[in-house]
């Protein structure tokens, strides 16, 4: 539990090969009805074994697009993506995956929505069950497990979805947005919430977010997306000590990461001040 | 003006009301109105200068079904039997079809603009073709009611199919479903609350169907025993029969949303019942 980020970028380090390489990679959408449209050109970036790497960018910048293509669900149009030693052509094996919308499904349970991947890999629902029990309690949900989805709130919603994802103890997480539709109090609850279960597991974490404190307070590192085509513009360390607080916020070297991210926008001439 | 049947039901009224949030009021409002609309009918056949030929009392009616039971009962058995295996044919090719025409481009391309334009014939206008096809007996019928109450129902599974959150998709591929996984986990049930809709519309379509065939042509059925009734100025058994019908049409509907309700009591539509029932 009590580890620094000292630590932290020592065991990044011990991983000699990144866990996720993302090579050279471009992605166009083509229409018949419209013009191509070029979504990332030229994104390169390693990822190591239980680093958590957030990516901040302006909207429509690609950042959903590139974590669409990390999981396997369409195609890179140029480039390739390595997860461990095998290139991605299909869904890794190992992933949780978390989107903005909690996409729970409305007619299971809590309990069976937490348990969908045993239904969809054939695994043993008994011996499951306990796991999503327990992930439930550690997301303060104990209780909630014959609830339908239309019976909670937005909040408690996407704590189920996390819990989901993070059944079959996955090695990769990738997460989109999955906090932009909650109000401030619960997101932050949330990004606490979420930093502890990373603690515990340390998976390796893509996190996509509009919010650059929110990236900067979770993340190891903070990757900058250029307008369209996304680029990458920075890619920033968060050496800061764990377990972060919300008060570290205020302090002044927490406002420097965010005041380097904020410039990095202004130098795309988003973020206009008079 | 003397009220004899009216005040039977007024009071009651009065008495309830205060009780309208209760699970009771779902059944109480459209009982009230029904013993209003009945009373109104009975008061202007008995007082109105409105001959029986043309309206006959409610009373009436209900003495002459209580007379012809029997033959209401078999004729009854006729016409169910008809719509019920027409629609049960339209779910059965209906809801496959839906699913083939939201997954197969070339199957929807190649039948759907022809299914839309069948759509457009009025059934009661092809009709007699279908008799000429299969005869006077049941069998027409039965066609007939499953041209009629098909379209919904694929029109339905196709709305409800294509309707999934693309997340919940993406969510079963991640975790390497098949197409056939993203069908039975998602797509599916999803699409239900959307077929259900589609199977009530083409309930009441099918008991339509069976009736059109039967007035073309028929020696037996519900529709065949009005058309004698009205060819002899009974018009109390015609009414008898526009009853009876309407029981059999509102069983036949109530019966398929006691298992939509079964099937899809996570749905929207079902909460709002359950919360209206539960006084929420």
């Amino acid at each position: 539990m009590r580890t620094t980020g000292q630590a932290r970028s020592e065991l990044a380090v011990v991983g000699a090969e990144p866990f996720v390489r993302i090579v050279g990679v471009e992605k166009v959408f083509s229409s018949r009805t419209r013009a191509a449209l070029k979504a990332l050109d030229n994104i390169s970036l390693d990822i190591a074994a239980g680093e958590f790497v957030s990516i901040v960018g302006p909207s429509g910048c690609g950042k959903s697009t590139l974590m669409m293509l990390v999981s396997g669900l369409i195609p890179t149009t140029r480039g390739e993506i390595v997860i461990e030693t095998s290139k991605v052509n299909r869904p890794y094996a190992n992933l949780g995956i978390v989107f903005q919308r909690d996409a729970l499904l409305e007619w299971r349970t809590v309990l069976d929505n937490v348990l969908l991947q045993a239904d969809i890999r054939h695994l043993d629902r008994r011996k499951l069950t306990p796991t999503a029990v327990d992930l439930l309690a550690r997301t303060g949900l104990a209780g909630f497990e014959k609830y339908y989805p239309w019976e909670l709130s937005g909040g408690m919603r996407q704590r189920v979805a996390i819990c989901r994802a993070l059944l079959g103890n996955p090695s990769l997480l990738l997460m989109d947005e999955p906090f932009g539709a909650l109000d401030a109090m619960t997101r932050e609850q949330m990004n606490l919430d979420l930093q502890r279960i990373w603690l515990q597991d340390r998976e390796t974490v893509l996190f996509i977010t509009h919010s650059i404190s929110e990236a900067v307070f979770l993340s190891d590192r903070v990757i900058v997306m250029s307008p369209r085509p996304g680029r990458i513009a920075a890619d920033i360390r968060i050496d800061l000590p764990r377990p972060r607080k919300l008060s570290m916020r205020e302090e002044s070297s927490f406002g420097r990461y965010v005041a380097g991210i904020r410039e990095t926008f202004q130098s795309f001439g988003l973020l206009k001040e008079d | 003006m003397a009220m004899p049947s009216v005040p039977a039901g007024t009071p009651d009224a009065a008495e309830l009301a205060p009780l309208g949030s209760r699970a009771s009021s779902s059944y109480l409002y459209p009982l009230i109105a029904t013993v209003v609309l009945f009373a109104v009918w009975e008061l202007a056949t008995r007082f109105g200068n409105i001959s029986p030929l043309i309206l006959p009392a409610p009373s009436k009616i209900l003495a002459t079904a209580v007379d012809h039971f029997p033959v209401l009962m078999r004729m009854s058995a006729v016409t169910a039997y008809e719509f019920v295996l027409g629609f049960g044919l339209a779910a059965v090719i209906g809801l496959p079809l839906g699913a083939l025409i939201v997954y197969s481009r070339p199957i929807e391309m190649t039948f759907y603009p022809m299914l839309v334009a069948f759509q457009t014939i009025p059934k009661a206008a092809i009709a007699p073709i279908f008799i000429v096809w299969l005869g006077t007996g049941i069998m027409s019928k039965v066609l007939i009611a499953f041209a009629i109450s098909f379209f919904p129902i694929m029109v339905d599974t196709i709305i409800g199919l294509r309707s999934s959150q693309p997340e919940t998709v993406y969510l079963v591929r991640a975790m390497g479903g098949t197409p056939y996984q993203v069908f039975r986990h998602v797509r599916f049930p999803n699409a239900l609350p959307a077929i259900f809709g589609g199977l009530k519309v083409a309930s009441t379509l099918a008991v339509i169907g069976a009736i059109v065939g039967e007035f073309v042509s028929s020696d037996t059925g519900l529709g065949y025993l009005l058309l004698v009734a009205n060819g002899e100025l009974d018009t109390r058994l015609v009414f008898a029969c526009v009853l009876v019908l309407t029981l059999l049409g509102l069983a036949f509907f109530f019966a398929i949303e006691a298992m939509e309700k079964v099937f899809v009591r996570w749905h929207v539509s079902a909460r709002q019942a359950e919360a209206a029932a539960s006084g929420e």
